[in-house]
């Protein structure tokens, strides 16, 4: 047994150390002036020390900036360190390079953690040193362990030391501080066989109830297991049970959306159906190819290739360990078009995020919750780090925040992804095809986490929770999909599907629905020893797909994995008998039909209401100057710069960005939506946005969802683009649709959702739903804001017609295009001033469309320099926008506004956040084609640009109510965030 | 025309600017493979048959260690026989970001052929964050570099955690130093964000005294047409971008090979 321990030489800055005493410093505890990183190596062997030195020299410590030192501790007969204390830091100069005592004075000033991975948790660099350590030619390492040591300089008494613990170095789910002499090694328990059965047919109510409880079930599912058991004249085995569990899930059936509701004195059969995928079926499209039938939608770019699009949520892991829940988010949603028809290779994502305020004063803090803050860095660094390292450009998202999200953030991550069209379709096993089995090995991250998704959250989710939250390794996904691109192309498999959400069971019972299955769960390769059958069967490991391989392909397909050092195990055959049986070690284990599996369940019965709330109406009066309440707006949580997140993203990787999520001048503005080439030598492109308004729901969720897609297609014209070939995608995040009230409002949604998909001609292609995000604490219940998140995909038959949203030039035209409304219910405006209101922005679904179509008219005849939508802050917002981020002023007059009804309030004018609405920077010489273009639709010129530097804006009595500097403007818009 | 110039991009765990780097080549006129650093090793594929090689962008063996360190140490054990002798006979070899860490870790640059590791490498930004951002460039004067002849500013994008050159004492005066970051007009010492990670000399890439190994940490594939340029919407697009020359560049010269 060795330990090593590599740091920085002392005269080096230490870049994690100096983010680490920013994030001290958050926290108030501003006695710590330095931290320095040490990361600690285990390695299970008996090596030389010369083997030791090569080890270090050439591959753990870079030679020019680190030290290192290693020891070779006793270890008793169970594998124990013996008598080792943990990491402490060294008073003695220089006990690194070279075998040296660990000791050493622990001084008031200097303090020392050490923490390392819980049992069972797999650091993914592990894996990396043993093969590098083989590379070397060193032979004889069993395993390897990974651990972080951290020197704080500066005086800390215990209570700030156990805060900087609990808050930044040590999450408790998967990490502990290493207090005594440890085991880095622990043993893993053996398993032995035996079938766990469970007496459901002897049981009395209570009984039930429990079992009930603990799979999740309704009352009405379980009565039909009961039945369908007592027919059978056994009792299930466990492992049915949870598979039963799983595919029932609200997670993977989504039986809310496909219940029987009655609402307004209607029933509604099957919500999803009668409402979004209405929509599609009525728009039919020729171009859509697969449509909610896949693991992700499918539609035809350009007759050759086809696009994949899905959004997904990881909401309840993020929220206990925000690194790892939303790194897996990434991880999952990715292997969604990676498993839709034959496999698309992901080439964008987006990503939408809710969070508490990062101002959350601490007493408002619920136990038991990570702090905003902490769970948005968090969630930036999980996504950054897995998308990054998948080589995914991150190109557009959003970020919110809401104090209701504080215990419940969302976090929605989506992929788009590229695949030749003919392949674009579901494929279908044929009996007698190997179930095979390919990527990352099966340990017991993630059990349970379908049911967890679909429960709510409670003070104690963060300890019991723990095995639900996966390790994500985004290396090992990133060679998944290397690998079956090529395989793909070979035709070595006939279907495929990605191992999510209830792992195997889900997985391979959908795939097998129509013909059936055998699986021999020892096959499954595991991690670690130990797992029963039941753990391997419900598993959620990370970066596994699931494939039906003709045998005659077998051999090829397993000799194109070896060489990609990828896994491809046969764990089971397809059957053409229609049941799922599970076998161990050669026992029958489970044993259940498709047809009850799958067609067993009863629906839910649900009642819905809704009733439109009343909000207070604002009564304060209008400021004479809007300087301020402009410059409050910009630096609000939500309006304010997305930078510092969006630069630690790659938005360039992959080599097809047209539109950057930054745009304009310095590349620091907002822009409205993303453009990517796909296919490299076409010039075709696509067009990637998103419209979420949750501060609509809570006084209309009709007008959220309306408002929603009217945004997301605002973007993709007023980046250039039109609505010929756009489809979207529905993610619903709700509270608890248990209640009645709850699940009214998303009826709601829903129905806007196909109302506006038929005005706008935009069809659904796929969707995805998370309900119950409510927090208890106390008994007291806190539900998130009815959230939708529309995503949006858009084709541009030449990029090279895009249109950015920075003003580009002294002296052109500034016009408003489309009609105001004194609609500020839920804007950002009322917020800053503390109210809600009721006068929420709607849709006029009516003309909607013909105005988009003929701003696309425009920009299609390069008559327009910039455009940008208006949303949270309205006109005032945009034009700022506009501006900073073009370096050019401009000056606009409120009374040329064309506005749908008569409005005296200067701020509301400004603020207002009625929908269809853009800023639209024309040339002088443009002006008449541009107004021709546009005749029929509400209009009017209402600024020019300027070389002032100046944004200048005149109220309806001609007096100036904003006077600001482009400095001063882009100065409160960057300043929140800049972290 | 002389016949098309075999060049190998070369993949592993990780590798992810495979794609668009193979695109650039083509573009540029080269008949490009893309292999697995698995079949070099195996001999399936022979480093000999080609005439230029690439290691492109991305986080090989998930950057786990440091950055490129993994696929460092393997090609420096396993292949540094045959990557040397592709660079004694007159060949070239580019580096591109994550590439360009493994040229430094595995000692391909500044020297190749030595013994010991060299006394520079490449660590985290200054910033402590991952960062991708468009960055200035200068190609300093007399720079022996094969690959930027005839260039003498560039405009291209970074994205990189460990991109910040460091040497030790008296490594500096021997650098071949072949690409320079610098603000917009043109001058060093901007600070950050125009050297965006903290590079000792605000350098952006190195090459050997050949000229003919050059490791550079911004992206050239990401900046081959006109409207990757970030500010087109402004300036208009050109047709080709800033980056495209370096890689016509490396054709120019290994044609004649």
């Amino acid at each position: 047994m060795h330990r090593i321990e590599v740091r920085l030489k002392s005269h080096l800055p230490d870049a994690r150390g100096l983010g680490l005493v920013r994030d001290i410093h958050d926290l108030g505890i501003t006695t710590v002036s330095q931290v320095r990183v040490v990361d600690i190596y285990w390695l299970d062997a008996d090596l030389t020390t010369e083997e030791l030195d090569i080890i270090c020299r050439q591959l753990l410590a870079d030679p020019v900036t680190q030290d290192y030192r290693y020891l070779t501790p006793s270890v008793d007969v169970r594998g124990r360190v013996k008598g080792l204390r943990p990491f402490t830091p060294n008073s003695s100069p220089s006990p690194y390079q070279g075998e040296g005592d660990r000791g050493g004075e622990v001084s008031k000033e200097l303090h020392s953690v050490e923490v390392a991975y819980n049992a069972g948790v797999a650091d993914p660099v592990e894996g990396t040193v043993m093969k590098a350590v083989r590379d070397l030619g060193i032979s004889g390492v069993r395993a390897v362990k990974t651990a972080k040591g951290y020197l704080l300089h500066g005086h800390l008494d215990e209570k700030s030391q156990e805060v900087i613990n609990s808050r930044l170095l040590v999450n408790p789910i998967i990490q502990h501080v290493v207090r005594r002499e440890q085991s880095a090694f622990p043993e893993n328990p053996q398993y032995d066989f035996s079938l766990e059965r469970v007496s459901l047919l002897e049981m009395d109510a209570a009984a039930l109830s429990e079992v009930r409880r603990q799979f999740g079930f309704t009352d009405d599912e379980l009565q039909a297991i009961v039945a369908y058991y007592r027919k059978q004249g056994r009792n299930p085995a466990d492992v049915e049970l949870e598979t039963l569990a799983q595919t029932w899930s609200e997670h993977c059936v989504h039986k809310t959306f496909k219940a029987k509701i009655s609402f307004g004195g209607k029933t509604i059969d099957n919500l999803l159906r009668s409402t979004i995928m209405k929509a599609t079926q009525e728009l039919a499209k020729p171009w859509c190819i697969s449509v909610f039938d896949d693991n992700a939608g499918v539609i035809d770019f350009d007759g050759r290739w086809a696009l994949c699009f899905k959004v997904e949520t990881h909401n309840h892991p993020s929220a206990v360990e925000p690194y790892g829940g939303a790194a897996t988010g990434i991880g999952g949603v990715v292997r969604d078009p990676l498993g839709t028809g034959l496999g698309a290779k992901p080439i964008l994502n987006t990503d939408v995020f809710c969070f508490g305020p990062p101002d959350l004063p601490d007493e408002k803090l619920p136990k038991g919750v990570l702090h905003p803050r902490r769970i948005f860095k968090g969630v930036r660094a999980g996504v950054a780090d897995y998308a990054n390292r998948l080589g995914i450009p991150t190109l557009n998202g959003a970020i919110l925040f809401d104090e209701r999200y504080t215990a419940n953030p969302l976090v929605y991550c989506g992929t788009l992804a590229l695949m030749p069209k003919d392949l674009g379709r579901r494929g279908q096993q044929k009996p007698g095809d190997l179930v095979v089995l390919v990527g990352g090995r099966t340990g017991r991250d993630g059990i349970h986490g379908v049911t967890f998704a679909s429960e709510r959250l409670t003070e104690e989710s963060s300890s019991v929770s723990y095995t639900s939250v996966q390790i994500g390794n985004p290396i090992v996904e990133k060679k998944v999909i290397d690998v079956l691109m090529q395989a793909r192309d070979r035709g070595l498999y006939r279907r495929i599907t990605d191992c999510g959400g209830g792992g195997l069971s889900s997985a391979v019972g959908e795939m097998a629905e129509e013909t059936g299955v055998r699986v021999d769960l020892d096959k499954v390769p595991l991690k670690y020893a130990g797992l029963s059958y039941s753990e391997m069967w419900v598993s959620e490991s990370q970066e596994r797909m699931l494939l039906a391989v003709p045998p005659e392909s077998l051999e090829e397909l397993k000799s194109l994995f070896a060489r990609e050092d990828v896994e491809a195990a046969v764990i089971g055959e397809f059957t053409g008998d229609r049941r799922l049986r599970l076998f161990y070690q050669g026992n029958l284990v489970g044993d259940l039909s498709m047809e009850f599996l799958h067609g067993g369940r009863p629906p839910l019965v649900r009642e819905a209401v809704w009733q439109q709330p009343v909000f207070i109406e604002p009564d304060f009066v209008c400021p004479a100057d809007l300087r301020e309440a402009l410059l409050a707006l910009l630096g609000s949580w939500n309006v304010c710069s997305k930078e510092w997140v969006i630069r630690q993203y790659d938005h360039e990787v992959q080599g097809g960005s047209v539109l950057k999520p930054l745009v304009g001048k310095n590349s620091d503005g907002p822009g409205d939506a993303a453009i990517i080439k796909p296919v490299l030598d076409s010039e075709k492109g696509v067009i990637v946005s998103n419209g979420i308004n949750p501060k609509y729901g809570e006084i209309d969720p009709y007008w959220m969802a309306a408002s929603a897609v009217d945004e997301a297609l605002r973007q993709i014209v007023a980046v250039g683009g039109n609505l010929d070939r756009v489809a979207l995608l529905d993610n619903f995040c709700w509270g608890n649709t248990d209640q009645p009230e709850m699940l009214g409002a998303l009826v709601r949604a829903a129905q806007a959702c196909y109302d506006s998909a038929l005005a706008y001609g935009t069809p659904f292609i796929s969707g995805k739903d998370s309900l119950y995000n409510e927090f208890e604490q106390e008994g007291v219940t806190v539900n998130i804001p009815h959230t939708l998140l529309i995503s949006a995909i858009g084709i541009m038959e030449d990029s090279a017609q895009a249109v950015s949203m920075d003003f580009k030039q002294v002296g052109n035209l500034v016009y408003l295009v489309g009609t105001t409304q004194n609609e500020l219910g839920g804007s950002e405006y009322f917020r800053t001033h503390g109210f809600v209101g009721n006068s929420v922005p709607k849709v006029d679904l009516k003309h909607a469309r013909d105005l988009m179509n003929s701003l696309s008219m425009a920009t299609k005849k390069c008559l327009v320099r910039a455009c940008h939508d208006c949303s949270e802050g309205g006109i005032g917002v945009a034009l700022a926008e506009m501006a900073f981020a073009g370096g050019l002023g401009a000056t606009a007059d409120l009374k040329a506004v064309p506005l749908g009804e008569p409005m005296d309030r200067d701020d509301f004018l400004l603020f207002s956040e009625s929908n269809s609405r853009f800023l639209v920077e024309v040339a002088p010489e443009n002006k008449e084609e541009f107004e021709k273009t546009l005749s029929g639709t509400p209009f009017a010129a209402i600024g020019r640009t300027t070389d002032t530097e100046r944004l200048e804006i005149y109220g309806l009595s001609g007096r100036k109510i904003v006077d600001a500097s482009l400095a001063e403007l882009k100065e409160a818009w960057q300043r929140p965030l800049r972290w | 025309m002389a016949s098309k110039v075999r060049t190998l991009i070369l993949r592993a765990s990780g590798t992810n600017c495979d794609a668009e780097t193979v695109f650039a080549f083509r573009q540029a006129g080269a008949e490009v493979s893309l292999v697995h650093v698995n079949q070099l090793i195996r001999g399936e594929e022979r480093l000999a048959d080609y005439r230029i090689m690439v290691i492109p962008g991305g986080f090989t063996y998930g950057d786990d260690i440091a950055a490129g360190k993994v696929l460092a140490n393997e090609l420096r054990q396993k292949l540094g026989e045959d990557i040397v002798r592709f660079i004694e006979d007159g060949k070239l070899i580019l580096g591109i970001c994550n590439g360009f860490q493994v040229l430094v870790k595995a000692g391909f640059l500044p020297e190749p052929g030595k013994e010991v590791l060299p006394g520079l490498t490449l660590a985290t930004n200054d910033s402590g964050k991952f960062e991708c951002r468009w960055v200035h460039l200068v190609v300093p004067e007399r720079s022996p570099c094969i690959f930027t002849r005839g260039i003498e500013r560039l405009y291209l994008p970074v994205a990189h955690g460990e991109g910040k050159l460091v040497v030790l004492n008296g490594v500096l005066s021997e650098l071949n130093m072949a690409l320079l970051y610098t603000d917009e007009s043109g001058g060093t010492g901007a600070g950050y964000p125009s050297n965006p990670n903290g590079s000792v000399a605000d350098i952006a890439g190195i090459c050997d005294a050949s000229g003919r190994v050059f490791g550079l940490m911004p992206h050239p594939e990401r900046h081959i047409r006109g409207t990757q340029h970030p500010q087109w919407t402004r300036l208009g697009a050109r047709k080709y971008g800033d980056g495209f020359k370096i890689f016509q560049n490396a054709l120019d010269w290994a044609e004649r090979l």
